[in-house]
């Protein structure tokens, strides 16, 4: 690998953070601006225009804070379980494509921190070490109540990942390939993935509701039952770094939902607009005002799901645990399971078919 | 149950309609220093010892308030007129100390109802302010006595005034009550 070729990478790699980071900032106060607007309330608006810079005012609180670590609590343990939590949450952005590509001076840069061939493979590995920043804090905090939430934590995001990586067999059976790159590029235009998998797209997305540990899924930290779930021992930014670990996971779901099902940067009449652009404005730019319309369609789509996530929030009360477990194991995983039948069924019978009538 | 609501999903879609119903609903929130409520023409906020139309001081001193009020909050001295203050007081005899605790009021209002003279008033627009020094608390006649230069109006003085003009404004007739300052 050359220097340029490295910083490039660097600079992506910079970018995607920084950007996964700001929109999680800004998505805790979507959440308190969505949650007023649902309860009939203004929220935030006090700090800057329209409570913009409450986010700031927050994180100051929090950084202010007495950073108080628990006598019995085992310290490094204490101190690894957010910075966990954080570490996974943020690495899984790493390789979800967020337009196409760049063109700078003939080189093509791909919008996409890391193109891997096995990148959906990839975030599940990611998503499934997240568990282990809420494992760790809750068991270190030394408390029965952080146990007890670390644990229906860890049983709930191994529950709902079966379940979660069923639904995405289908849509890999369809691709034939793990690369979220190539995912994308096969939903050229309106093909999206949404209309060949609707059972899937719904398990899929309620899983991704329980991996986020968000309501209506969010036992792990039920203060109705475990005062404050994993991160009752937490205080000051290291409690910030655990909720603010739910946002990123939340804005990487989104994205990758928005990549598995709704076509990622794909949007209806790409190639019209840019045929138009390129004969207007040259090969090079017309190609970079091409993509950046792709990556604003795809923010869309993913803050639109991210909106989704609040809006659940605010409409569906909390499971029991039991429903909780029947959910996931007897009804979520055997649809998950006949999705993949019926879709084997499709690529095997129903494609060759209706490829040979066309034609 | 029916497969219909053990899927849940129909029932969470109706639920999801109503809330972003709400979402796009006009909010109740009244954006509270900048926009004031307005409470009534007869709401009990801080008082007042209003003067009659020439600007003397209509409270005799009776101490008919401080035996009506039931937290004890009002104490009073007594002093009589002497010749050259009849512009200042109406009454032979004045309130030369009339005091309010404001910690100890509930502002029931009960110090208005027992007034023979219609001087202690509470004002349906102005709350006592927040407290910040123990010295606050006890408001003496420099902060309760009307000021003539900024006399202080309301559009009914009684309750059965206000309720008529409730009356009126549910049937829409038309309303110009002009806030007027003498009860």
């Amino acid at each position: 690998m050359d220097l340029v070729e490295f910083l490039v990478k660097t600079v992506t790699i910079v970018a995607v953070f920084g950007l996964t980071l700001v929109i999680a900032m800004y998505s805790t106060w979507a959440e308190r601006k969505v949650a007023g607007f649902i309860q009939d309330r203004s929220g935030p608006n006090r700090a800057g225009w329209g409570g913009l810079l409450q986010p700031l005012a927050d994180a100051g609180k929090m950084f202010f804070k007495e950073d108080f670590i628990p006598a019995l609590a085992n310290k490094w343990l204490f101190i690894a379980g957010p910075s966990l939590a954080m570490l996974t949450a943020l690495l899984a952005s790493a390789v979800i494509p967020f337009g196409s590509t760049f063109r700078i001076a003939g080189h093509e840069v791909p919008l996409q921190g890391v193109e891997s061939n096995i990148g959906i493979l990839y975030v599940f590995g990611v998503v499934a070490l997240g568990v282990y920043g809420i494992m760790v804090g809750g068991w270190a905090s030394n408390n029965k109540f952080s146990l007890l939430g670390a644990i229906r934590a860890a049983s709930q995001n191994i529950s709902y990942e079966v379940a979660m990586g069923l639904s995405l067999i289908a849509i890999l059976m369809m691709s034939s390939s793990l690369s979220l790159g190539e995912i994308v590029a096969q939903q050229h235009g309106m093909n999206w993935n949404i209309f060949y998998q609707p059972l899937g797209f719904i398990i899929f997305i309620t899983c991704s509701f329980a991996e986020c540990n968000r309501v209506p899924f969010d036992l792990p930290e039920c203060e109705t039952e475990l005062v404050g779930g994993y991160h009752t021992e937490y205080g000051s930014m290291k409690l910030g770094f655990y909720l603010f670990a739910e946002y990123i996971n939340m804005f990487i779901s989104s994205a990758i939902i928005s990549v598995l099902y709704f076509g990622g940067y794909n949007y209806p009449g790409m190639d019209f607009v840019y045929e138009q652009l390129v004969k207007s404005l040259g090969t090079e730019v017309g190609h970079n005002i091409a993509t950046l319309i792709g990556t604003a369609v795809f923010f869309g789509k993913a803050l639109f799901f991210v909106f989704f996530y609040m809006w659940v929030r605010w409409t569906i009360p909390r499971f029991r645990y039991d429903q909780l477990m029947n959910l996931g194991w007897k009804k979520l995983i055997p649809l998950a399971i006949i999705n993949i039948l019926i879709t084997g069924a499709a690529v095997l019978f129903l494609k060759p078919a209706i490829t040979a009538w066309l034609n | 149950m029916t497969l219909a609501e053990r899927a849940y999903l129909p029932a969470i879609a109706t639920g999801l309609a109503i809330t972003i119903k709400h979402f796009f609903a006009k909010k109740v929130t009244i954006q509270y220093p900048e926009v004031k409520r307005y409470l009534g023409p007869v709401f009990r906020g801080r008082h007042i010892l209003k003067r009659d139309a020439d600007g003397r001081e209509r409270c005799t001193a009776c101490g008919l308030c401080a035996v009506a009020c039931p937290a004890e909050a009002i104490s009073m001295v007594a002093a009589e007129r002497v010749k050259g203050e009849e512009n200042l007081y109406r009454e032979e005899k004045y309130a030369a100390v009339y005091e309010v605790n404001m910690l100890r009021c509930i502002f029931c209002g009960l110090c208005e109802e027992a007034c023979p003279k219609q001087a202690v008033y509470l004002r349906h627009d102005e709350f006592v302010p927040v407290f910040t020094e123990r010295d606050q608390v006890i408001w003496g006649k420099d902060l309760l006595v009307e000021d003539m230069n900024n006399r202080y109006t309301r559009e009914a003085w009684t309750k059965e005034e206000a309720h008529l003009l409730d009356a009126k404004r549910a049937n829409g007739e038309a309303t110009n009550v002009v806030p007027r300052a003498i009860p």
